[in-house]
C-alpha cells in the first residue's frame, strides 16, 4: 500500500484489440485510484471496457500503456511467470459463472489456490476451512458444484477467492447469474469481507442494486471514465 | 497428487464419451497384435527351422523329384550327419476342408531329425516298426479325436487311391511354436504301394533333410552335396532349412507387406479419432483451464493435465486391448487351426501393442495440449456460460 492509502492506482491506461487488421480501442488514458479496503463498483453499458479493466488490475491481461501500480507493486512490468505468481498471492478472483472446478469437490475447489503455495497439507486444510467457515459453507464441503445451488456455488468461489487472503477481490458480475435472494446474500457476504476483513474489492456490474453496496461507483463510457 | 487427481477425475468426466474412447483404442490395439501376430506366424517356419538342418531338392523345381539313390551318396559326404527322404503327401481327410499338412517320412531318420517332436519311447517304436504307422500333432488329435490306434484314412490326390494309417504316437512340440498340426507316415508304406501300383513313381523323394555336424559348415556341405549331382540328370539344389523356408515366405511377402501397413493404418486411424475427442474435450474445458491460470497456474500444469489425460485414457484402452488379444488368439488358434496351427502373442508383440498405444495418447495430446496451454486467460474466460 502507498503512502496515501491507495491500494491500486491507474495511470494513463490505455488498451485496444485487434480485430483482424482492425485496431479497436476498448480503454483510454484511464487514470484513477483506489483506496484500501474500499468496496468499488465499476459500471457501464455492455462494451464499455469494464471487464477489460478489471482483467488489467488483475494482471490477467497486459496494458498498451500506462502503468498500474498494485500495493507498491508495478504489475505492468512482471512477466508472465511472475505475474502468475503475484495473481496467486495478492488477487481473489470472483466470476459471473463462478468457474468452479466441477469434478473437484468444494474443498478441493478452494484448496486449488494454496497448492501453488509452500503450505502443508494441514495448514491448508486449516484455511480451506476457516474460508469456508466465513461463506457459511463448512458442512457442504465435500459436495461437488453440481450438487450445490447458483447461490453456494458462489461461495465457494469467494471462499477459494479469500483463502490466501489476498489484498484485493475482483468480481466481475457476481450476482449476474443469480436470482434476487441469492444475489442479496452474496453482496452482504462482500459487504463483510470489507467490513469484517477490511479487503478491497473491485466489482463489475450491471445491477445498480449491487453497486449500491458499493463505496464508490465508476462509470465507464466508450473506454473513457465519465465520473472524473 | 492434485494433477492425478484431476486428471483421473477428468478422464471420466464424460464417462459415455471415455468408455467408446478407450473401447475404439481397445479394439485398434487388438486389432494391431492380432495382425502383428499374423506377421510373426507367417515367418514361424523360419525362425523355428534348426541351424543343422539343410534341405536338399531337384534344381529345376520342388515339383521334380529325386531319386532315393541319392539318399547313400549324400550320406557319404563329409559333415553329413543323417538323412532322410520325404513327400509332401497331400491327403484329404473325410473332405478338401479338412486340410492339414501330411507327409511321408523315413520314420528312424525324422525323428532323430527332428528332436522337437517329442514322443514317448512306445510310440517312437510303433511309428518305426508299423509300415502302415503314423504319428500326428497332439492339435491335430485333439481336433477329429483321433487317439493311438485309431485307423485314418487319408484320399491321395498325388498319389491316388484311399490311404489307410493307425495312430502310433501323438506328438507334443518341444516349443510353444512348435507346429502341432501335422501328420507323419512311414514313407515305406507309400513307396512299397506306389511300386505295385505306379511303379513309374516308385523310389522317388521330394526332398531330402539332411543333417550336418557343424552349423558353421553347413554352406560347404550344401555346395559338396549339389558338386556331387552336378550334370546328372536331377541335379540337386541344396540350402540350409531356413532359407528353404525364406524360399516360401518370399512368395506371400506381398500380402505380409500390405497386413503389416494395415496393422499401422489401424494405428493412425485410431490415433486422429483420439486426437479430435482430446481436442474436443480441450475445447470445452478452455474456461476452466483460464480459470486455472487466473489462480496463478502455469501453462505446465494445463499442459501435464491434458496430456496425462490423453495418456491415460490411451494406456487404459492399450491395456484392454493386451487383455483381449490373448483370449481372442486361443480362439484363432483352436477354431482356425488349419490355418494358424500356432497362434502364439508373443512378448515383443505385447510391448509394441503398449508402445502403439502410448504413441496414441501422446499424439493424439499434442495440439489440444499446445492450445490448452497457450490460450490467453482473457480470451479463455470469455468462453464460459
Amino acid at each position: 500500500m502507498s503512502d496515501n492509502g491507495n491500494i491500486v492506482t491507474l495511470r494513463n491506461v490505455t488498451k485496444s484489440y485487434r480485430r483482424g487488421s482492425q485496431l479497436v480501442p476498448v480503454l483510454e488514458d484511464i487514470s484513477f485510484a483506489i483506496r484500501s479496503g474500499e468496496f468499488l463498483a465499476l459500471m457501464g453499458p455492455s462494451g464499455s471496457g469494464k471487464s477489460t479493466l478489471l482483467n488489467l488490475i488483475a494482471g490477467i491481461d497486459k496494458v498498451d500503456s500506462g502503468s498500474i501500480e498494485i500495493g507498491g507493486c508495478e504489475i505492468t512490468t512482471l512477466g508472465d511467470a511472475e505475474l502468475a505468481g503475484w495473481r496467486a498471492l495478492n488477487v481473489g478472483f470472483v466470476f459471473q459463472f463462478y468457474n468452479l472446478i466441477p469434478v473437484l469437490t468444494a474443498y478441493e475447489n478452494v484448496e486449488l489456490p494454496l497448492l501453488l503455495t509452500g503450505l502443508s497439507r494441514r495448514e491448508r486444510r486449516e484455511h480451506v476451512e476457516a474460508a469456508l467457515e466465513i461463506v457459511n459453507l463448512a458442512d457442504r464441503m465435500d459436495h461437488r458444484p453440481s450438487q450445490l445451488s447458483g447461490g453456494q456455488q458462489q461461495r465457494v468461489a469467494i471462499a477459494r477467492a479469500v483463502v490466501t487472503d489476498p489484498a484485493i477481490l475482483v468480481a466481475d458480475e457476481p450476482t449476474g447469474d443469480l436470482d434476487r435472494v441469492s444475489a442479496g446474500e452474496i453482496l452482504a457476504l462482500m459487504d463483510q469481507l470489507v467490513q469484517d476483513f477490511h479487503k478491497t474489492i473491485i466489482m463489475v456490474t450491471h445491477d445498480p442494486r449491487a453497486a449500491e453496496k458499493a463505496h464508490v461507483i465508476r462509470h465507464l463510457e466508450k473506454g473513457l471514465l465519465t465520473d472524473g | 497428487m492434485f494433477m492425478v487427481k484431476y486428471i483421473l477425475r477428468n478422464a471420466f468426466r464424460h464417462k459415455l464419451r471415455s468408455l467408446l474412447t478407450v473401447t475404439g483404442v481397445a479394439i485398434a490395439i487388438l486389432a494391431f497384435g492380432l495382425l502383428r501376430t499374423l506377421v510373426g506366424l507367417w515367418y514361424l517356419g523360419v525362425e523355428s527351422s534348426s541351424s543343422t538342418r539343410l534341405v536338399t531338392r531337384n534344381a529345376i523345381s520342388l515339383v521334380f523329384s529325386l531319386p532315393i539313390s541319392y539318399k547313400e551318396r549324400i550320406r557319404q559326404i563329409p559333415g553329413v550327419t543323417r538323412v532322410g527322404a520325404m513327400n509332401w503327401f497331400g491327403g484329404i481327410y473325410v473332405t478338401e476342408k479338412n486340410f492339414f499338412p501330411n507327409f511321408a517320412v523315413e520314420p528312424r531318420a525324422y525323428l532323430d531329425l527332428y528332436p522337437e517332436f517329442l514322443l514317448t519311447p512306445e510310440e517312437q517304436k510303433g511309428f518305426v516298426l508299423d509300415r502302415q504307422g503314423a504319428v500326428v500333432g497332439r492339435k491335430l488329435a485333439a481336433k477329429y479325436g483321433w487317439k493311438l490306434g485309431d485307423r485314418v484314412v487319408l484320399k491321395g490326390t498325388i498319389f491316388p487311391g484311399q490311404w489307410e494309417f493307425v495312430i502310433r504316437g501323438i506328438y507334443r512340440g518341444a516349443q510353444r511354436s512348435t507346429d502341432e498340426t501335422q501328420f507323419f507316415f512311414n514313407w515305406d508304406y507309400l513307396n512299397e504301394t506306389l511300386r505295385r501300383t505306379i511303379p513309374r513313381r516308385a523310389d522317388q523323394v521330394g526332398i531330402f533333410v539332411v543333417g550336418v555336424s557343424n552349423p558353421e559348415q553347413a554352406a560347404e556341405v550344401a555346395q559338396a552335396i549339389d558338386t556331387r549331382f552336378k550334370n546328372s540328370l536331377a541335379e540337386t539344389m541344396s540350402e540350409t532349412e531356413k532359407a528353404f523356408q525364406l524360399s516360401f515366405v518370399a512368395m506371400t511377402e506381398a500380402i505380409m507387406i500390405a497386413i503389416k501397413i494395415v496393422s499401422y493404418v489401424v494405428i493412425v486411424i485410431i490415433m486422429v479419432v483420439a486426437a479430435n475427442t482430446m481436442a474436443m474435450t480441450a475445447r470445452e474445458r478452455i474456461a476452466e483451464y483460464a480459470t486455472l491460470k487466473t489462480l496463478g497456474f502455469r501453462w505446465h500444469h494445463i499442459a501435464g493435465a491434458v496430456f496425462g489425460e490423453s495418456l491415460f485414457i490411451a494406456i487404459l484402452g492399450g491395456v484392454a486391448g493386451v487383455m483381449g488379444t490373448f483370449p481372442v488368439a486361443s480362439v484363432i488358434e483352436k477354431e482356425l487351426s488349419q490355418f494358424f496351427p500356432v497362434f502364439h502373442v508373443t512378448t515383443a508383440t505385447t510391448l509394441l501393442q503398449l508402445a502403439a498405444a502410448a504413441i496414441v495418447g501422446v499424439t493424439a495430446s499434442i495440439f489440444p495440449t499446445w492450445r490448452a496451454s497457450t490460450i490467453r486467460i482473457a480470451d479463455g474466460l470469455r468462453r464460459i456460460g
